[in-house]
């Protein structure tokens, strides 16, 4: 039943099971047909489903979602690629301003299952505009939901509910996750509204999402070393957000730690730890912490290692929110 | 026909049944009544020079392929096939007027003299821009496409606000004809008769898209229903492209508003470094393509000339093993920047949150710092 798989072939499988099974679905991107995309997310679809249902647009993102838009009001179900995180923007008039807001606008006369599949973040040398993390922008803005995939299993099933939901979906692809490997099982399903835990541990909750979960999971590993018990948390959902599931565990571990590639300033963390403190409060021992992107432009690449959040830096964070010496006081 | 004593309100588009051209491709020089006015001083030492510029940019780009390939650079975007529409814009203008180009436009920045660090400082990663924008009146390249147009009509307009006579280009590549900002661009240098040269390099392909994705008839046509005369030329004719640039950029000079220049060519390499071409394209185009290389054109009419080709070779060879050596002595002697130059030019003043954020990085860095050694402590030479 389970296969080995990278996670761009569990998207690729995704898709493809997708079209197989519901006429209503097509894809639309620049170069997704012949090609395969850029990142060979969707290899051979067209071969296999035809022009029609794989369509290479033109190089226009806001002409992609506004497109898409006009065929979601004739039922159709849209999944539209984004070629590059920093391409996106083009496109941000129509996911903020149309897609995300046709359903409460017309009072639910009009749906619109329109799931948007981004690559995002650093990590991989690439020019400039081809390591963003913007997912904040469009957290920010009701009516669309937000997800991020982490691994191969959660990349399929996730995908796979995002086209069946009847809401705008944008899913965050973490490129430089897109070559490892994992399990796939094409009969488990997913929620698109809960987080997930994936590690238990008493001493403190570490919350990541998208790229950062496997950083998070071995930063873990790392901190048993020092005998700290780390949980962590792949918060999934970003919009909604399942501040449930986190205020849970940090009702437990008493301490929270919030790690993404985005810059900290209005991000997810801003978010989750905000609900952290209005939901336990009274159960924080210590101020929660934060490992992001500093409040800078991505970096050349030549920098993007001091930018991004690794293992030290997560480890940092967990031993000032522990109350243990960290670089802070060392220096 | 297009002139260029009077506004071209007629007939806005030249060179659609055929893109204009003067250099068969057996070398032969033709008749051209739209260009041949800008060729007077076309010259045996003027056309020498135009392909010594091409085979050196043919040399510089096969040289940063081969970087790549050897891991020096992250990625390259090469132009092969496009020398002649790249020499020929080039060498039409004066250098003070302002390019806004795109990321495969090597071969303009290397004659606005832009140095070899400079130029692959940004695909090594160690940038994000490798040179001074000013100094070379060339912006530093754009990789959302089309979003330059708009800045190239901003800078005409102010130019022509200012009272001053030289001229903001735009250059991009056919998948641009399809975003919003390339349409809107022209509405506002139509509107505003803004002294702007758009430039096409129509290469054929949008990473693996056909021209035809974007366009079902001749891109030349578009800018006419903006009211912008536009020109339809031979690409891999450098000659055809410097008088197709030099009429365009007359135009323009003399107060009529922007107009459009299409080079019809072709990418004879991959999008980048990063792209498999064998996907989408197949060896027989390819094969008719190579046939029309730009290089070999300008060599054979050369030739007809009676020009010494062993001289031409030998001289192109001796250029392009100095721009090539030069760039492989720049890209290892490129600085990797200080870490904490991160924070450096956010703000053009620090703010206090930024500052926190540069402490807290020093301090974290300081921490990974191994500890340092008795020696390291008390050694050194004694100043
Ligand atoms: C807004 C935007 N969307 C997508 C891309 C990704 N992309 C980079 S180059 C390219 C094709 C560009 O083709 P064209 O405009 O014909 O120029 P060429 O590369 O052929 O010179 C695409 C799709 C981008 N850089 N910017």
């Amino acid at each position: 039943m389970s296969t080995t798989m990278t996670m761009a072939a569990a998207l690729n499988a995704a898709l493809r099971d997708t079209l197989e099974t519901d006429p209503d679905v097509l894809l639309i991107g620049e170069d997704i047909g012949t090609l395969g995309g850029v990142f060979r997310i969707t290899d051979g679809l067209q071969n296999r489903f035809g022009a029609a249902r794989v369509i290479d647009s033109p190089l226009a993102e806001s002409g992609i979602l506004g497109t898409c838009v006009g065929m979601a009001y004739r039922g159709m179900r849209p999944v539209a690629e984004i070629q590059f995180d920093g391409f996106v923007y083009p496109a941000f008039d129509q996911i903020v301003a149309q897609v995300s807001r046709l359903h409460y606008r017309t009072g639910g006369l009009v749906q619109m299952p329109v799931t948007i599949r981004l690559p995002y973040g650093g990590g991989i040398g690439a020019v400039e505009h081809h390591s963003e993390s913007p997912e904040a922008y469009f957290a920010h803005t009701p009516g669309l939901r937000v997800v991020t995939v982490a691994d191969p299993q959660d990349a399929y099933s996730t995908l796979r509910a995002a086209i069946e939901c009847d809401d705008p979906v944008l899913v965050l692809e973490p490129k430089r996750r897109y070559w490892s490997k994992g399990e796939v099982d094409s009969s488990v399903t997913a929620d698109l509204s809960s987080a997930r835990v994936l590690r238990r541990g008493a001493d403190a909750t570490l919350v990541a999402y998208g790229p950062l979960v496997v950083t998070a999971l071995e930063a873990a590993v790392a901190a048993e070393d020092d005998g700290i018990d780390l949980e962590v948390i792949d918060l999934r959902t970003l919009a909604p957000l399942d501040r449930d599931t986190v205020a849970a565990s940090v009702r437990r571990t008493g301490h929270l730690v919030v790690a993404h590639e985005a810059p900290g300033n209005v991000s997810l963390s801003s978010e989750v730890i905000t609900s952290a403190v209005e939901d336990c409060f009274d159960r924080l021992e210590a101020a929660p912490e934060r490992v992001t992107g500093y409040d800078t432009p991505y970096p050349p690449a030549a920098l993007e290692d001091h930018h991004l959040p690794g293992i030290d830096r997560i480890l940092d964070a967990v031993d000032r929110t522990l109350g243990r010496r960290s670089s802070r006081e060392v220096a | 026909m297009l002139t260029t004593t009077s506004a071209p309100d007629q007939d806005l588009v030249d060179g659609l049944a055929q893109p204009l051209f003067v250099l068969g491709e057996d070398g032969t020089r033709h008749p051209d009544t739209t260009l041949d006015p800008f060729l007077h001083d076309a010259d045996e030492e003027l056309l020498t020079g135009l392909y010594l510029d091409m085979a050196v940019i043919r040399a510089l780009d096969d040289e940063a392929v081969a970087l790549q390939r050897q891991g020096e650079l992250g990625l390259w975007p090469p132009l092969r096939g496009q020398e002649a529409a790249q020499i020929g814009l080039a060498r039409a203008l004066p250098e003070t007027d302002f390019l806004f180009t795109s990321y495969r436009e090597n071969g303009l920045a290397w004659c606005r003299g832009v140095g070899a660090q400079e130029m692959l400082s940004v695909w090594r990663g160690t940038t994000l821009s490798g040179w001074d924008p000013f100094a070379h009146h060339m912006a530093t390249p754009q990789v959302i496409i089309a979003a330059q147009a708009h800045h190239a009509v901003g800078y005409a307009m102010a130019t022509q606000a200012q009272g001053k006579d030289d001229i903001a280009v735009a250059c991009f590549g056919d998948g641009a004809l399809s975003q919003g900002d390339l349409n809107e661009a022209m509405v506002f240098a139509a509107s505003f008769h803004a002294p702007v040269l758009f430039f096409c390099q129509n290469n054929q392909y949008a990473i693996s898209e056909p021209v035809a994705v974007q366009a079902t008839v001749p891109i030349a046509l578009r800018p006419t229903g903006f009211g912008i005369p536009s020109l339809r030329v031979d690409g891999n004719d450098v000659l055809a492209m410097r008088a197709a640039s030099l009429l365009a950029a007359r135009h323009i000079r003399s107060g009529k508003g922007p107009m459009f220049v299409e080079a019809v060519t072709y990418r004879l390499g991959p999008h980048t470094t990063s792209d498999d071409p064998t996907r989408y394209r197949d060896e027989e185009e390819l094969e008719t393509w190579r046939h029309r290389c730009p290089l070999g054109r300008l060599e054979r009419h050369l030739d007809q000339l009676g020009a010494s080709i062993e001289e031409l070779h030998a001289e192109a060879e001796r250029r392009s093993e100095e721009t090539t050596a030069a760039l492989r002595e720049a890209v290892t002697a490129l600085p990797v920047p200080a870490p904490e130059s991160l924070f450096d030019h956010v703000l053009s003043t620090e703010h206090p949150g930024l500052l926190r954020q540069r402490e807290q990085f020093r301090a974290f860095t300081a921490s990974l710092a191994p500890e340092p050694t008795e020696t390291a402590q008390t050694g050194g030479p004694a100043s």
